[in-house]
């Protein structure tokens, strides 16, 4: 069999950033606004937080991972301000400015590793997160913390329950006094944030330096984890576990006796089956938040 | 009717151009791209003119800072165009029946794979065999274009979602198809295609002083012409813009909207499925196991909505950012980093996200004035 309990901590790590990601992208389009741009935000996110820390690592050690996490959101949530401000504020097709951050994101952060560093990838760091006691990353226990604040916010607190509104019906919330757009852009602006925080804890935890493959998808999976989840906190919670499990036994069968028999590609490709099969099989049952992908017009009922 | 409702064209307004012309928008959100391209190289201390001087020499193969002349430029432009023209195409074609096709990509990659398996297995019969490889690309794009569009039409599920999904289980599943069973495959290639696969063409060949340019270029030239035919001549094309313009309106009368969006991604795949064959069959050897996304149908999307999802704007919307990719190796020679093309591409689809903002602006005025 497998041993999950050894495996444990190296799946964590992978769950958290697609947790994390995963949980900007469901707020997002909590509040009616399509993100999948959250691959681009989360490579920005990554390639931001990489640089600062391995410039500031010689400088500031000991202060230079939290900056570079706070900077990669920092980045991240800026970056989400063209896709809130097209799809927001110019009612824009939200499919066509999320495509063009992911083409933006990937080309700025290797344009500017080529000036930085002189190469295509930023320069390796010296020493990334490290783990805790029970040999988790704190990436971990931030995710559990932000699931926890996602789900408190959205569900135990009014502010949460108008956000839902501006997905289910912005005319009706309107109509109740809500200012759809500027909580759309909060939402918006959340997804860049965490989406950022995603691709800082992946490079920092992951790999020692970011790259144009650093990213490789997870964000299109955080994505696919928003609609396996059904839009819920604890479903994309659950479908987080299971997609980053399954990426972390792509990288890990190798090393599996029991697993050889299977093709080398097969967990790779199983979040994005499993994401295809659920849509299919709850078709019929509105999960998604009813107003998604419809810009909010002013006067439109 | 809009226009008579607008008030009389006083002088040469340019909200109206914007707000009518799609043309107009286009040659704007390249102009801006190409300045704020530009001022991303001076802002990080580069000199954007050798961005330039490097785009002239891929479109005219004149080399400024040598003084020679080369005809290969020319067509190694023509190479870097192709898979983005087709993959322009598949993304409009879709559009025009109002679905949103990201998946070209995947498409491709199916047809790439498809293609590369004929070729080396498919007996290499002369003048045959490489009709049988576009033909196999063909199919296999419109297939992996076709479930999307079949789970779009049947069970409601978003094409934007699925085409996601099935752009990395056509990777994944590729890689593991060619290292596995194609013939003499190891991590990164297979065997050598027979030269009875090939789409080479030497009379282009010479013409372009030994570029890659072959037999692919009549096969961008006719997808072309057939876009445009199906589209804008035939009761199957008006029955999909019918669909794309109002999906509701064309069920009452009676259009079958549900095949409509199932064939509309079928042929939107079967043009990035070719894109496959003719950068498989034309610019490589052998049969590769796939590193990564080759993010030809990504760049697609962009060259689509720059040539406002028609079959003319396409192509030179392609020919445009195979331009800019082509030229990626004398720009990275002359020190600018070869990713502004990259970054070129994505504020071109980020100005276009807001054009909408040319209607508001167009809306808000007419409200002033009815108000003064």
């Amino acid at each position: 069999m497998i041993d999950f309990a050894s495996l444990l901590p190296s799946i964590l790590m992978m769950v958290a950033p697609i947790l994390i990601a995963a949980l900007g992208g469901m707020i997002s389009e909590k509040a009616g606004v399509v993100n999948i741009a959250l691959e681009g935000l989360m490579g920005i996110g990554a390639f931001t937080a990489a640089t600062v820390h391995v410039l500031l690592e010689p400088v500031l050690p000991g202060w230079s991972l939290l900056i570079g996490v706070a900077s990669g959101m920092v980045a991240g949530g800026l970056f989400s301000l063209i896709h809130a401000y097209a799809s927001i504020s110019l009612n824009a097709d939200q499919v066509v400015s999320g495509t063009g951050i992911n083409l933006l994101a990937v080309g700025i952060a290797v344009f500017l590793c080529q000036i930085i560093f002189h190469q295509d990838r930023t320069s390796a760091f010296q020493i990334g997160m490290t783990t805790d006691a029970l040999g988790l990353y704190p990436t971990v226990w931030i995710a559990l913390v932000v699931l926890l604040g996602v789900w408190f916010f959205l569900y135990k607190r009014p502010a949460g329950l108008r956000l839902r509104s501006c997905g289910e019906n912005p005319q009706a919330a309107a109509a109740a006094g809500i200012d759809v757009r500027r909580l759309r852009y909060l939402a918006v602006m959340t997804s860049g944030l965490l989406g950022g925080l995603a691709g800082a804890s992946l490079v920092l935890t992951e790999t020692i330096q970011y790259s144009m493959s650093s990213i490789n998808g997870q964000g299109f999976i955080a994505l696919a984890a928003v609609s396996f989840g059904r839009w819920m906190p604890g479903g994309v919670a659950g479908a987080a576990t299971l997609f980053g499990t399954s990426v972390a036994l792509a990288i890990s069968m190798v090393n599996v006796q029991d697993l050889r028999f299977l093709p080398p590609q097969f967990f790779s490709v199983v979040p994005y089956v499993l994401t295809i099969l659920t849509l299919v099989l709850f078709s019929g049952k509105d999960f998604a938040p009813r107003a998604i992908g419809q810009p909010y017009e002013k006067g439109l009922r | 009717m809009p226009d008579k409702a607008l008030p009389p064209k006083e002088k040469f307004d340019l909200i109206d151009l914007f707000t009518r012309s799609n043309g107009a928008v286009s040659l704007l959100v390249i102009a801006l791209g190409f300045v704020f391209g530009s001022l991303f190289i001076l802002l990080v201390g580069r000199d954007p003119v050798n961005m330039f001087s490097a785009l002239l020499q891929v479109v005219t193969g004149w080399d400024s800072s040598r003084g020679v002349w080369n005809a290969r430029y020319i067509g190694e432009w023509f190479v870097a165009s192709m898979p983005l023209v087709l993959c322009g195409l598949s993304m409009a074609f879709a559009a025009r029946t109002g679905l949103f096709n990201i998946g070209a990509e995947g498409q491709y990659i199916a047809g790439l794979t498809a293609a590369q398996f004929v070729a080396l297995l498919f007996p290499p019969i002369p003048g045959l065999h490489w009709l049988v490889c576009v033909l196999a690309g063909l199919l296999a794009g419109a297939a992996w274009g076709g479930i999307a569009g079949w789970l779009k039409a049947k069970y409601t599920v978003s094409e934007v979602v699925t085409t996601i999904m099935l752009n990395y289980i056509a990777l994944y599943v590729s890689q593991w198809l060619t290292h596995a069973f194609a013939p003499g495959a190891n991590t990164y290639r297979t065997k050598a295609y027979p030269a009875t696969s090939l789409l080479a063409n030497p009379w282009i060949e010479d013409l372009t002083n030994g570029s890659r340019l072959g037999n692919g270029l009549w096969f961008m030239l006719l997808s072309v012409l057939v876009f445009w035919f199906i589209i804008d001549r035939t009761r199957l094309g008006f029955s999909l813009r019918a669909t794309g313009f109002n999906k509701e309106a064309a069920r009452a009368s009676g259009i079958k909207v549900q095949s409509a969006i199932t064939t509309s991604m079928v042929i939107s795949g079967a043009f990035a499925g070719l894109a496959g064959v003719i950068v498989s069959m034309g610019s490589f050897s052998y049969g590769r196991v796939l590193p990564g996304m080759e993010n030809y149908g990504f760049n697609g999307i962009a060259v689509a909505l720059v040539g406002n999802v028609t079959a003319i704007g396409s192509l030179l919307a392609g020919l445009l950012f195979g331009m800019l990719n082509s030229a990626q190796p004398l720009m990275q020679s002359r020190e600018i980093p070869k990713e502004i093309t990259w970054i070129i591409f994505g504020l071109v689809v980020v100005f276009i996200s807001f054009r909408n903002g040319f209607k508001l602006l167009a809306d808000w005025r007419a409200k002033q004035r009815t108000k003064s």
